[in-house]
């Protein structure tokens, strides 16, 4: 019985030649250019391009600016200007007291930042990367998620985690994972992953003026790159709300959900799916972990009938499973297909660039296996 | 050599010491005198001319050379002034946390009380001894072991035991059970055992960025002090200077396993190395106040961080479902009841210094134990939550702040929140 259910036709069409897929070109093919050749359709006065990196930096300094109790705690964000640099300028500009380098002790410094939020602050806490943070998960988890909880609403706990999480090039199995699913199944917590400038500025904003333990997953490929900022998100006032998927190209024969960086990658799939097979594809990107926009899959999937997840974490119980759990449980009279995932490979990440490049979705990838689903 | 030495002595099992030493005074055991600092709860002296007739007038006490013992400080003054009314008070709380945690032992026992509870019977000198040293503006952090911390910062007997019993008016609505209790400057009851120490410095650190001259006291146990987290948090506040007290409880045994048996250096007072240290009496309330009173001006001075090491006991088990005498003799437990109570210890201070009769001290039991009582049935009538989605779902986020749902065990049962304004709590820790 599992075996033939493992095995609906759709499936096994889409099993049938896995070799025949072709092997993933994402260094060449970046996600950038995707982007603002996308983005290019509609570019209204007055926008201007900036990089993810500034766009951060922009929200964390406008948010000090508004509110001292604010302040940014991590590895070299003050004097070294952040070890990617997001945090460039913040020590110039606020002081050592509202920035400030932190030992390298993951978890001594989240749960000092914990507390700090316990007692009434609002910490911006930076991991270098979110590798590390699982060095500090139980603060994050047991000390900052479930302490309004425990206490039956009375302990808020106003902090905002954030750095790079998954994929980044060429830094093996410890500094690649993705832990957006370890972190969306929390509840307590609250968990974004930009993608674009304008996610990453209007996400970190109303992150640290949530209430709640916030998770920003950045990405470390992302943050380099230029996106449009419209008039709206350069102001001050930008944020933008939790649990809001965007929209990111509209279209009517597939759906792809994704996030993150993955958006990109599949924003150049979508290009090639039109190109070849003159395809629409409908890319949703997601914005949000948790909560997470259920109610745009499910819209765009009574459209398209197809669901496709993209995400580059490990496959097995992550976001994509969830996705596709999520749109058997409330779409599936609308699907004409069995919903489908690109994730990254069930492997630690390996060192070598072309075995890399097979643990990791690439847009060729997304773009062959959607074709697939549809059949085209 | 000496730290392998020193460690032995002093946590030698109080079994062997009674060989050594087979006759005791009352009060004054030989055995805590291989312990480098005493446990004597009545060594505490004061020349009986000193003492006022009037119960609100200050005089002076002299506590016991062995009171306490330094690492890299200067030790505080072994004079602490004090009134009749507050040690009557001292004894008064002692009594009151006694009878509840000896409530909550019944409850449980009457299965009552669910899952895990931990109860501090033994340790009550940390408790009351520390609050009657510092304000409620002052923020207090500790472990599982919280129900006396909780009373003493403010929280009602009914609230603690009502939420003992998982009820609605709890001091937690029921959420939280016996390790997670909020409550003016206390920041709980934490059940991960060494994680709230880096958030008592952050708590610490927080009331130094507002510029506020209060002290943070973090709490955690003689099994806790081994974390790597409470030495990350050890290395941050002294690099910060952040006004807090690190106190470890060492009540010898981190669950069932003796001090000696986890730690390579039981001198918990030095193991913030580069943080100045102080061993106290744990079993005397009055040196538990003079530390914390001293700890309290030290960082109000902007000193920084001190290490404590409260040298106390715990007569009962880990938790409720530990007997507690597979690990140490029932000798032990007996002879530190019967010598080295804290109750006991203020008791005979009290008599001794003629600040009230017996008469007195038996009224004040009365009084503490009808408060008590009367508290527990006030709390075992209180009704529990409604098992509604409302209450299951309410407060996992701040109020309007929440998803638009959150799921049930069914997409059936999924919760939808209402639409509404963000309504911040402010917690009642934050002082």
């Amino acid at each position: 019985m599992v075996g033939q259910r493992l095995l609906r036709p759709a499936a096994q069409l889409l099993r049938s030649s896995p070799s025949a897929l072709p092997r993933c070109s994402f260094q060449k093919v970046s996600a950038p250019a995707a982007a603002s050749r996308w983005r290019t359709y509609a570019t209204p006065s007055g926008t201007k391009e900036m990089t993810v990196r500034d766009a951060l930096n922009e929200a964390m300094a406008e948010e000090m600016e508004k509110n001292d109790k604010v302040f940014v705690l991590g590895e070299e964000v003050a004097q070294y200007n952040g070890a990617y640099k997001v945090t460039k300028g913040l020590l110039d500009r606020f002081g050592e007291k509202r920035v400030i380098d932190s030992p390298i002790t993951e978890s001594g410094f989240a749960g000092l930042t914990v507390g700090a939020a316990l007692a009434g602050l609002h910490p911006v806490c930076e991991f270098m990367t979110f590798n590390f943070a699982m060095q500090a998960i139980d603060q994050i988890i047991n000390s900052a998620a479930k302490t309004h909880y425990m206490s039956g609403g009375i302990q808020p706990c106003n902090i905002t985690f954030r750095g790079p999480n998954g994929f980044a090039s060429g830094v093996g199995a410890q500094h690649s994972q993705d832990y957006s699913a370890w972190y969306g199944s929390i509840p307590g917590l609250k968990v974004v992953a930009p993608y674009s400038a304008e996610d990453a500025k209007g996400l970190l904003k109303a992150a640290i003026r949530d209430p709640n333990p916030v998770c920003v997953l950045e990405n470390e490929l992302l943050y380099g790159l230029s996106f449009p900022m419209s008039v709206e998100a350069q102001s001050d006032d930008f944020v933008i709300p939790f649990g809001k998927a965007k929209i990111e190209r509209p279209g009517k024969d597939i759906t792809i959900v994704t996030l993150s960086r993955c958006v990109g990658q599949s924003l150049v799939a979508a290009e090639i799916l039109k190109s070849k097979y003159g395809v629409e594809a409908e890319v949703i990107n997601l914005r949000s972990i948790k909560p997470l926009d259920v109610e745009a899959i499910v819209k765009s999937v009574k459209k398209t009938g197809h669901m496709m997840a993209v995400e580059s974490g490990f496959p097995s119980f992550g976001v994509g499973a969830e996705i596709i759990a999520l749109t058997a449980e409330y779409a599936f009279d609308y699907l004409d297909a069995p919903p489908i995932r690109v994730t990254g490979a069930e492997v630690p990440t390996p060192y070598a660039q072309k075995l890399e490049e097979m643990a990791f979705p690439s847009e060729q990838l997304i773009a062959d296996y959607a074709a697939k689903l549809l059949k085209v | 050599m000496l730290s392998k030495i020193a460690p032995r002595a002093f946590t030698a099992p109080v079994r062997y010491s009674a060989y050594a030493s087979p006759v005791r005074a009352a009060f004054s055991p030989a055995v805590v005198s291989r312990r480098t600092v005493t446990t004597d709860a009545a060594s505490t002296h004061a020349e009986k001319s000193d003492i006022p007739d009037a119960d609100d007038q200050p005089f002076t006490v002299k506590l016991s050379d062995e009171a306490f013992e330094t690492y890299e400080l200067d030790p505080p003054s072994y004079e602490l002034n004090t009134t009749k009314n507050e040690l009557k008070q001292m004894y008064y709380d002692m009594v009151a946390v006694r009878r509840m945690e000896m409530a909550a032992d019944r409850l449980y026992k009457e299965k009552k009380i669910r899952g895990f509870c931990h109860l501090s019977t033994g340790q009550e000198a940390v408790a009351v001894g520390m609050e009657h040293a510092i304000e409620k503006t002052d923020h207090v952090i500790t472990a599982y072991r919280c129900h006396g911390f909780a009373m003493m910062r403010g929280g009602s007997v009914r609230s603690i035991i009502g939420e003992l019993l998982g009820r609605r008016e709890g001091i937690a609505y029921g959420k939280g059970g016996s390790m997670h209790m909020f409550s003016t400057g206390f920041y709980g009851g934490n059940g991960i055992v060494g994680a709230q120490v880096p958030v008592g410095a952050g708590i610490g650190f927080a009331n130094q960025y507002m510029g506020k001259k209060n002290v943070t006291v973090s709490l955690y146990g003689d099994g806790a002090s081994n974390q790597g987290q409470v030495f990350e948090a050890f290395n941050m506040a002294k690099l910060w200077n952040i006004p807090i007290i690190f106190a470890c409880e060492n009540n010898k045994y981190g669950m069932g396993t003796a001090a000696n048996r986890s730690s390579a250096l039981t001198d918990y007072y030095k193991r913030g190395q580069y943080i100045p240290g102080l061993k106290i009496n744990g079993m005397d309330v009055l040196a538990v106040k003079a530390a914390i009173q001293y700890g309290k001006e030290y960082c109000a001075a902007g000193k920084g961080p001190l290490v404590y090491e409260f040298v106390t006991y715990r007569y009962g088990g880990h938790s409720m479902s530990d007997p507690g005498t597979t690990y140490r003799t029932r000798e032990e437990i007996q002879r530190m009841r019967s010598t080295n109570d804290p109750i006991a210890g203020i008791k005979q201070k009290l008599l001794e210094w003629g600040v009230c009769d017996e008469g007195v001290l038996k009224e004040m039991d009365k009084e503490a134990r009808a408060h008590v009582d009367e508290e527990v049935a006030a709390a075992e009538k209180m009704a529990a939550p409604d098992a509604t989605p409302e209450v299951l779902f309410e407060d996992i986020y701040v109020r309007g702040s929440e998803p638009q749902f959150l799921r049930g065990r069914v997409p059936e049962e999924n919760y939808y929140y209402p639409d509404r304004e963000v309504q911040v709590p402010k917690s009642p820790a934050q002082t």
